[in-house]
């Protein structure tokens, strides 16, 4: 491997692009390093830009990345073997740790699983409560984007206004479910506890809230001259290639993929009761996926609103067994969380607990993608990408 | 007329003293007002507000003894003597900076105004020393042995060299028109000067040179590597740039350092656009004691807009800044030297 099998920074449309090019580790750049000239940059583990501990090996010329290697696995945490000596209700508790912003929605795919395999369906309240506090979580993650993106661009104000607005989010998460970062608030069959009183007028008045700083981010990041400039045309992900390396999400809507699991997918919790609009965007850039996802945090709030008026009333638990037993039997569910689509595998022998599972989780695309994003831009443009595409690190190392 | 009979030691003493207590001082200044004040009302920060009860006003003093406990890191391969010889270089431009910049009619450390050739040399003074700050930012950067702080480095350079242009040229125009390069003849034009024989308010050289008042924030921004020209410190990408490796006593020289300069950026925008320290119809010993109260609050006034900036804009990228300061400011720059030159000559 020589620097002269690398792909110039000149030829990017190409689009297959061979993995081994990008093979090289650390250890070995020692010598590249003294007899190129180029610089090995080391971003992360530990890194303010990396969410986490993404480790990017970076080779640089001058200012400008000739390649770069993502290097994962630092947070793993071995998820997916600890789920086959768990029960189903224990699960749950993992699972909320995977994407740690966005926790309850962690929940509701795999739950959803277990009670596909058991022939159980939650009452109608008990999947409108769900659904809410997935929007809800879905809120907190991206404003926290709406203002992180901006901090990592270069403005520390909207990360404070970003911060602000998921202290709301998360308030009214706590007072449904007790927990602020990870509620394990479902059950199979249904859903612990019903809303606390005088909830519902509280969480009109926060959505009321969120809607309004989405228009003040849209003034005072959207419409900035500098952000635009700063992130137009950065980072553009093709649509084939974003389906190719299996991107999902926003990521992928922002690259005019007009596909989203909650309108498009199997018919989960009550998102086809709602009237709400799956928004796009054509560039692909990260500018649209900054754009993108301020329209779906408003889309988001205003789905809120929308089920708090037609919240119906009933019991909240199905009629589920003392001691959960999953029949024998196969099943895949995946949903629309905020960071794209995830999915479990869930393969059980008729035990307490699965007997394998398998996650898919969004993040892990994301970063897949990154030699082909990362080769040709500026150092500070890697910042920018990192930031447009949003993973988290413990959704990638499971 | 207050007449008080010192020797020159005394003098020179006083003079150091104050210049060596008001870098700090004005430093400080900024930083609580703008920094922990402004800054937590915008971004709706509670920690700073919170701290001694009265508005956070120990919040600052808790900073200064929390620098002054940490250790004294110096990495294992650094350069050691230009390692911690880099803050005080980036200090002392500031010092040199506020040698210049007059308080009152009589009060100011130098006037270098005996410089026969110009009429004074204090604008030319103030400029070249006030670039000196990149030799010890150059310095803090190589010498760290860090590559997140020699990226930091060379960006602040090739900044900093870009924009000392504009700023310059910015400059040219009140120059011009004041027909000395001497900071105290620039204020005295100011005060006695008038507006179509209205001699009300003086004459704030802002009112002809506004263009040059705007070129010489958006430098004076990048000079001090405050967003949205702040790459050379970039938090997000370099982590802090050159003054990564710096830690307790050391860090606060170039916290100091950074707040100083921009007082001094704000002292020196003040003085040359907006009449320093100049009160029209005071004069002599009432303009001595007005006259510094005066020039702070019309700083206060300039750091406002430098720090609103500072907490309202993201960064531009380098070559999006170069771009700007050769393709936009030095041209605009150039312009409005050559209509000042013009219209002084026609009136």
């Amino acid at each position: 491997m020589t620097t002269t099998d690398l792909p110039s920074p000149g030829d990017l449309p190409e689009i297959a692009v061979d993995p081994a090019a990008f093979r090289h580790l650390a250890d070995a750049q020692v010598a590249v390093e003294l007899d190129t000239g180029d610089m090995v940059l080391n971003i992360g583990p530990q890194h303010p830009a990396t969410h986490g501990t993404l480790r990017l090996v970076v080779r640089l010329d001058g200012e400008r990345v000739v390649s770069a290697d993502p290097v994962i696995g630092y947070m793993h945490r071995g998820y997916e073997k600890l789920t086959e000596f768990r029960t189903y209700p224990q699960i749950t508790t993992l699972i909320n740790r995977i994407d740690w912003l966005s926790s309850f929605a962690n929940e509701v795919p795999f739950i959803a699983a277990a009670e596909h395999l058991m022939g159980i369906e939650a009452p109608p309240r008990a999947q409108y409560l769900r659904t809410i506090l997935t929007e809800l979580s879905r809120i907190a993650t991206f404003v926290l984007f709406l203002g992180e993106m901006g901090l990592q661009v270069g403005a520390i104000t909207p990360a404070f206004y970003g911060f602000r607005d998921r202290e709301y989010v998360l308030n009214l998460i706590e007072a449904v479910t007790g927990g602020r970062f990870h509620p394990n608030f479902n059950r199979i069959g249904g859903i612990k506890d019903d809303l606390p009183w005088g909830w519902i007028s509280e969480c009109k008045s926060v959505m009321q809230k969120v809607l309004a700083s989405c228009d003040e981010f849209d003034d005072l990041v959207v419409g900035n001259p500098i952000f635009q400039k700063r992130t137009r045309s950065i980072g553009i992900i093709p649509q084939e290639l974003g389906a190719a390396y299996g991107v999902s999400g926003s990521n992928l809507r922002a690259s005019g993929v007009d596909w989203d699991l909650r309108r498009d997918g199997p018919d989960y919790l009550v998102y086809n009761d709602l009237d709400w609009k799956v928004w796009t965007h054509p560039d692909g850039d990260s500018f649209s996926r900054y754009w993108v996802r301020l329209q779906e945090t408003r889309e988001s709030a205003r789905m809120v609103l929308q089920m708090l008026e037609q919240l119906p009333s009933g019991p909240l638990m199905a009629k589920v067994p003392r001691i959960i037993k999953v029949p024998e039997g196969e099943v895949f569910v995946n949903t629309e969380n905020p960071l794209g689509e995830m999915g479990y595998y869930v393969i059980s022998k008729g035990a307490t607990g699965p007997f394998r599972t398998k996650i898919r989780s969004a993040s892990f695309s994301n970063v897949s993608l990154l030699p082909w994003l990362l080769r040709g831009v500026y150092v500070p443009d890697i910042v920018t990408i990192l930031a447009s595409l949003y993973f988290i690190l413990g959704d990638i190392d499971r | 007329m207050i007449a008080i009979e010192v020797g020159w030691g005394t003098t020179l003493a006083i003079k150091t003293a104050v210049v060596l207590g008001i870098v700090p001082l004005t430093a400080l200044i900024l930083g609580y007002v703008f920094l922990l004040k402004m800054m937590s009302h915008m971004q709706s920060r509670l920690g700073p507000m919170d701290p001694g009860g009265f508005h956070g006003w120990y919040q600052l003093i808790g900073d200064g003894i929390k620098f002054l406990q940490k250790e004294d890191i110096m990495p294992g391969e650094a350069d050691r003597r230009v390692f911690a010889l880099a803050p005080a270089i980036v200090v002392l431009s500031t010092f040199l900076v506020f040698v210049v910049i007059p308080a009152g009619p009589r009060i100011r450390v130098a006037s270098l105004d005996s410089v026969k050739m110009f009429d004074g040399v204090g604008v030319f003074y103030a400029l070249a020393v006030s670039s000196l700050s990149v030799i010890g930012v150059l310095m803090a950067g190589w010498a760290s042995s860090n590559k997140y702080a020699l990226l930091g480095a060379l960006r602040a350079a090739a900044q900093l060299i870009a924009y000392e242009l504009p700023l310059v040229l910015a400059v040219v125009g009140v120059v011009i028109q004041a027909g000395t390069m001497s900071l105290q003849g620039i204020v005295h034009f100011q005060q006695t000067g008038s507006l179509f024989g209205w001699s009300g308010i003086g004459f704030p050289l802002i009112l002809t040179q506004f263009v040059g008042f705007a070129l010489f924030m958006v430098a004076s921004q990048a000079e001090l590597t405050q967003p949205p020209f702040d790459m050379p410190v970039a938090e997000s990408e370099l982590v802090a740039g050159y003054m990564v490796e710096y830690t307790g006593f050391r860090f606060l020289f170039f916290f100091i350092g950074e707040f100083g300069t921009a007082f001094a950026f704000a002292a020196l925008a003040a003085t040359l656009f907006l009449g320093g320290w100049s009160v029209p119809w005071v004069h002599c010993t009432a303009a001595d004691f007005l006259g510094p109260a005066v020039l702070f609050a019309k700083v206060m006034f300039v750091a406002f807009l430098m720090f609103w900036a500072r907490f309202t804009y993201p960064r531009f990228r380098e070559d999006q800044l170069q771009a700007i300061a050769w393709k936009w400011l030095i041209p605009i720059a150039l312009a409005n030297i050559l209509l000042t030159g013009v219209l002084k000559v026609a009136f």
